[in-house]
């Protein structure tokens, strides 16, 4: 059986390619592919958790997986992004003419 | 046999997410996300959460790859088939690396000694939904709703041609 680590450590390697993506991509949609990108990252963490997480008393294994359940509520909120940010990204795109996050700069300083 | 199930999954997972940050085109990126998404709901198989692997097929493997390319096709520039990271990608890269140096040392240093995997029945999960969960379930369905009209009106042409 795969211990509970390893699936952590995936995890941490799925968050920081993430990440790395959201540092360094210009463009916006990329920018939220690597946030969906994170948000797996961090789903695979819950469930991993739900799924070992059982708790011993009296020699009886008890489970709680209200890590499954948060992460139908991440889902939820990762759709919810998703559709407000491609709106805003359409948005910018037809009155700038770009999607790359670096040439939006009219609130900038 | 759950070992080698759990590497080939974890190789995808980690190809497809580092072909999301590497490739140079974005619809490849989009693809290597669909590819990522599929590998982790295989990981949940392995972990026994059937349900969340047929919804993460669904809404992640269906819905958002689809609205990604739909987002591509819409805002398609002329520089989408080779496009340029911005110029601080080496400290994004230090950063991430140190990230991963202090999850993975933190992971590593204070693992959890966890019981054996466990499956909750699906009646479980529905019964926690609705009842523990009740409050949290509609609120999220309150949430879906504002962040659909609100992206409606966000992305809607308006009458003045604005």
């Amino acid at each position: 059986m795969v211990d509970l680590v390893y699936f952590q450590l995936l995890s941490a390697a799925l968050f920081v390619i993430g990440m790395y993506g959201v540092l360094a991509r210009r463009s916006a949609v990329l920018i939220l592919m690597s946030i969906e990108l994170m948000l797996n990252a961090v789903n695979i963490n819950l469930i991993a958790a739900a799924s070992h997480m059982g708790y011993r008393s009296a020699g009886e294994v008890f489970t709680n997986f209200d890590g499954q359940v948060i992460a139908i509520f991440v889902i939820t909120v990762a759709a919810a992004e998703l559709g407000l940010a491609l709106a805003i990204i359409l948005r910018i795109y037809r009155n700038r003419g770009t999607v790359n996050v670096d040439e939006v700069e009219l609130m900038k300083w | 046999m759950s070992w080698i199930l759990f590497i080939a999954l974890a190789a995808l997972t980690l190809a497809g997410g580092l072909g999301v940050v590497a490739t140079r085109n974005v619809v490849h990126a989009a693809l290597a996300l669909l590819l990522s998404l599929l590998a982790v709901a295989g990981i949940y198989l392995i972990l026994f959460a059937e349900f969340l692997a047929i919804v993460q097929v669904l809404i992640y493997g269906g819905a958002i790859t689809i609205v990604l390319l739909f987002a591509i096709m819409l805002t398609r520039t002329a520089e989408y088939p080779r496009i340029t990271d911005n110029r601080q990608w080496p400290l994004a890269a230090a950063a991430a690396v140190a990230t991963l140096a202090v999850l993975a040392g933190s992971f590593w240093t204070k693992a959890a000694s966890g019981t054996e995997p466990h499956s909750p029945a699906l009646a479980d999960l529905a019964n926690s939904l609705f009842t523990r969960w009740a409050i949290p379930f509609e609120v999220a369905s309150l949430v879906l709703l504002v962040a659909l009209i609100g992206a409606i009106i966000i992305a809607r042409e308006n009458e003045e041609g604005n």
